[in-house]
């Protein structure tokens, strides 16, 4: 049976991936696809948190998973404006790769 | 009292009235004669009183600067010879300068002057003193610059100015130097603060009051034009003529003298005996005059020559006044006033005659076309170079008595400046009134209207008589009489042997010519002093001087201080602008390194 540490490990491992791959690719669609990642282990975290922690009464703290009913609710309005954002920006710069979107700098 | 309030605040009311309300109407010229004529009758009122009044015009905490009248016989007198000859010179500019465009400024101008120059014979304490002294300089200043549009007569006002500068900062030190001496600005108590002064620092007492007085004496170098300040003097002459004769002869250059006998006379005369600043200041006095009187006897210019008179016989009250016998420098300033005022305004009406024509080579002949002039000048003349019974010849007479008597090698160099004196005011007669007319201008020179002409023969009376006990006693501002009339002794006989040495020296080699038979580059050059001074201390001293502040001003302020500021922020800028890089994953790296950081500081940092 799979334990805590099974599960924060995988959830660690995600939210590397993902870090690594908003810090690293240059295509604007895939770090927003790596920032959707990083939520996903941030979730993950916490419903593994809710399912190991189990009070004297034998009911799980369903407080975690509410939370990540939020984040998921929250993470499907950032992708509505996100996707928009990076459609607009095609159209106006002709290119979503960010070492070419330069031009805000001091 | 009102009457010396009125005295001191009339001329002012009515520089202000005519500058600011007369311009355009005319009236200004009546107005301001009006005003000498009434000043010129208060101060035949008040002579002879002894009165002081003051009121307080700056208090700060303990201390309190005054605006005071002293009357004494000293003030009284003096003010006689400045509105005199100020009442005479008003009269003489209406004529003179009848068609001047700006007369309301002129006039205005004298008024302040009157005003200016009252304030300081009047004044009864050092302060008030220096606030008038500085007026005079301005007055002086917008006078002689009165014809700004002519290059030569703005320059000469900033010379002038400038020269004075020089002189009254040191007068100013002298002021603070003497009230920290003796604890007092008024006349009245300084003598008590003095003496104090003396009986607590003994050792001392000599050399700090040597020190003060010096640089008093700094401000008269300035103000009555001694050696090294004379250079604005000559210069000067580039204002209208009846102001040369008001205030580069009579009054203004005369305030210096006064001011050193003012000095002594609250001091005490006997603590100027033997004191080292009495001697330089004689001996000031004494160079001055003879470096002046062989300035002058190469001018052509014929204000000139009189302005280089001026300068020397300044040096003769001066140096009197270090000798400590400034009384016969006061009398000599007195009987000076009225024939050097003379001389000024007789020279400015054959200037005025002759279409502004200076030079004298180019008149000639002039005493058969101007009779009047003519005549009234030779009385200047005479009384200038000391005939015997003139009142230059008994005012003359004291001051080379006293050098006699105190100082032997002054009184040989006074004795050399009375042959060069009738020599070159010979010279000046003789080429500029008689022979024959050697240009067009002096041809058609015909004798002035009687508003030129009154002064001249109202001065001419006063030139001749001034120096009869009768009337010096009376008016003179100090004056101590003879035993005898005339002391026939050794100084006379050295006095009248330099006269007809020079009178005749100077009929002898100019008589008839047409042309300066003499030609001494370096008397024609004044010493090269101007040329000295433009040359040297001006390219050199002040040029480096100047070199100095602009590098202080270039780097020093703008490099350091204001561009340093300015160039810290820029840096600190550039330095930040690297961070703002405006790649996205740079910033997503730097935020991701954050927050590692500060979940590491939270967890282990403890």
């Amino acid at each position: 049976m799979a334990t805590l540490n099974d599960y924060l490990l995988v959830s660690g491992l995600l939210f590397a991936i993902g870090l690594a791959g908003v810090v690293l690719r240059r295509n604007v669609i895939i770090v927003f696809m790596c920032l959707e990642l990083m939520l996903s282990a941030a979730n993950l975290t916490l419903v593994a948190f809710s399912r190991f922690n189990v009070p004297p009464n034998g009911l799980p703290d369903y407080n975690g998973q509410m939370l990540v009913f939020f984040v998921i609710t929250v993470a499907a309005a950032e992708v509505a404006v996100g996707l928009a954002i990076i459609v607009a920006l095609y159209r106006a710069r002709q290119t979503i790769h960010t070492d070419e979107l330069t031009s805000l700098k001091g | 009292m009102n009457l010396a309030w009125t005295l001191l605040f009339l001329p002012l009311a009515v520089a202000a009235a005519n500058q600011l309300v007369l311009k355009k109407t005319g009236l200004a010229p009546i107005v301001s004669v009006g005003s000498a004529l009434a000043t010129f009758v208060i101060a035949l009122i008040l002579l002879g009183k002894n009165e002081t009044a003051y009121f307080a015009w700056a208090t700060i905490g303990d201390f309190s600067i005054n605006i005071g009248i002293k009357l004494d016989q000293l003030s009284t007198g003096m003010m006689i010879v400045v509105t005199g000859v100020g009442l005479l010179v008003h009269v003489f500019s209406l004529a003179y300068m009848k068609d001047d465009a700006a007369k309301a400024r002129y006039f205005a101008g004298l008024s302040l002057f009157m005003f200016s120059m009252t304030g300081i014979v009047l004044a009864d304490n050092f302060i008030m003193t220096f606030i008038f002294w500085e007026l005079v300089g301005l007055s002086s200043y917008l006078l002689i610059g009165h014809w700004y549009q002519k290059e030569s007569a703005a320059d000469a006002a900033k010379k002038a100015f400038l020269c004075n500068r020089i002189g009254d900062f040191g007068f100013m030190v002298g002021i603070l130097m003497l009230w920290g001496i003796t604890g007092h600005l008024a006349f009245d108590q300084m003598k008590g603060g003095l003496e104090a002064f003396q009986a607590a620092n003994p050792a001392i007492f000599g050399g700090v009051l040597s020190a003060a007085v010096l640089c008093i004496f700094c401000g008269a170098v300035g103000k009555s034009a001694q050696l090294p300040l004379h250079v604005w003097l000559p210069d000067a002459m580039e204002g209208p003529t009846p102001v040369s004769a008001l205030i580069h002869a009579a009054t203004m250059v005369a305030a210096g003298v006064y001011m050193l006998f003012r000095l002594q006379f609250t001091l005490g005369f006997e603590v100027f005996e033997g004191l080292q600043a009495s001697a330089v200041i004689a001996w000031t006095g004494g160079i001055t005059a003879l470096a002046a009187a062989l300035m002058a006897t190469q001018q052509d210019d014929i204000k000139r020559v009189l302005a280089y008179s001026t300068l020397s016989q300044l040096g003769y009250m001066v140096m009197a006044v270090g000798l400590v016998s400034g009384e016969a420098g006061m009398f000599h300033l007195f009987t000076h006033a009225w024939f050097k005022a003379l001389l000024f305004l007789g020279s400015g009406a054959v200037i005025f005659a002759c279409h502004h024509e200076q030079d004298i080579w180019k008149m000639g002949g002039l005493l058969k076309k101007m009779p009047i002039t003519g005549f009234t000048f030779l009385i200047g003349f005479a009384a200038l170079i000391a005939v015997p019974f003139t009142s230059g010849f008994f005012s003359k007479e004291q001051i080379l008595e006293a050098a006699h008597q105190k100082e032997p090698i002054l009184f040989w160099i006074a004795a050399a400046v009375a042959v060069f004196t009738p020599f070159y005011m010979t010279r000046l007669y003789v080429v500029a009134f008689l022979g024959k007319n050697r240009s067009e201008n002096a041809s058609h020179a015909h004798e002035v209207g009687p508003l030129m002409s009154g002064p001249l023969v109202l001065l001419a009376t006063l030139g001749a008589i001034a120096g009869f006990p009768f009337i010096a006693e009376k008016f003179s501002p100090a004056y101590h009489q003879p035993e005898h009339l005339i002391h026939l002794g050794f100084v006379t006989y050295v006095s009248i042997g330099a006269l007809l040495t020079g009178v005749i020296a100077g009929c002898v080699l100019y008589a008839g010519k047409e042309k300066d038979p003499v030609s001494i580059p370096l008397l024609q050059n004044r010493f090269y002093i101007d040329g000295l001074y433009d040359n040297f201390l001006v390219r050199y001293f002040q040029d480096t001087f100047a070199a100095i502040i602009a590098f202080f001003d270039e780097f020093i302020i703008s490099g350091l201080i204001v561009g340093g500021l300015s160039r810290a922020a820029e840096s600190f800028g550039n330095l930040f602008r690297k961070v703002q890089s405006g790649s996205l994953q740079g910033y997503a790296f730097a935020f991701g390194l954050g927050v590692i950081l500060v979940v590491y500081f939270t967890v282990f940092g403890r």
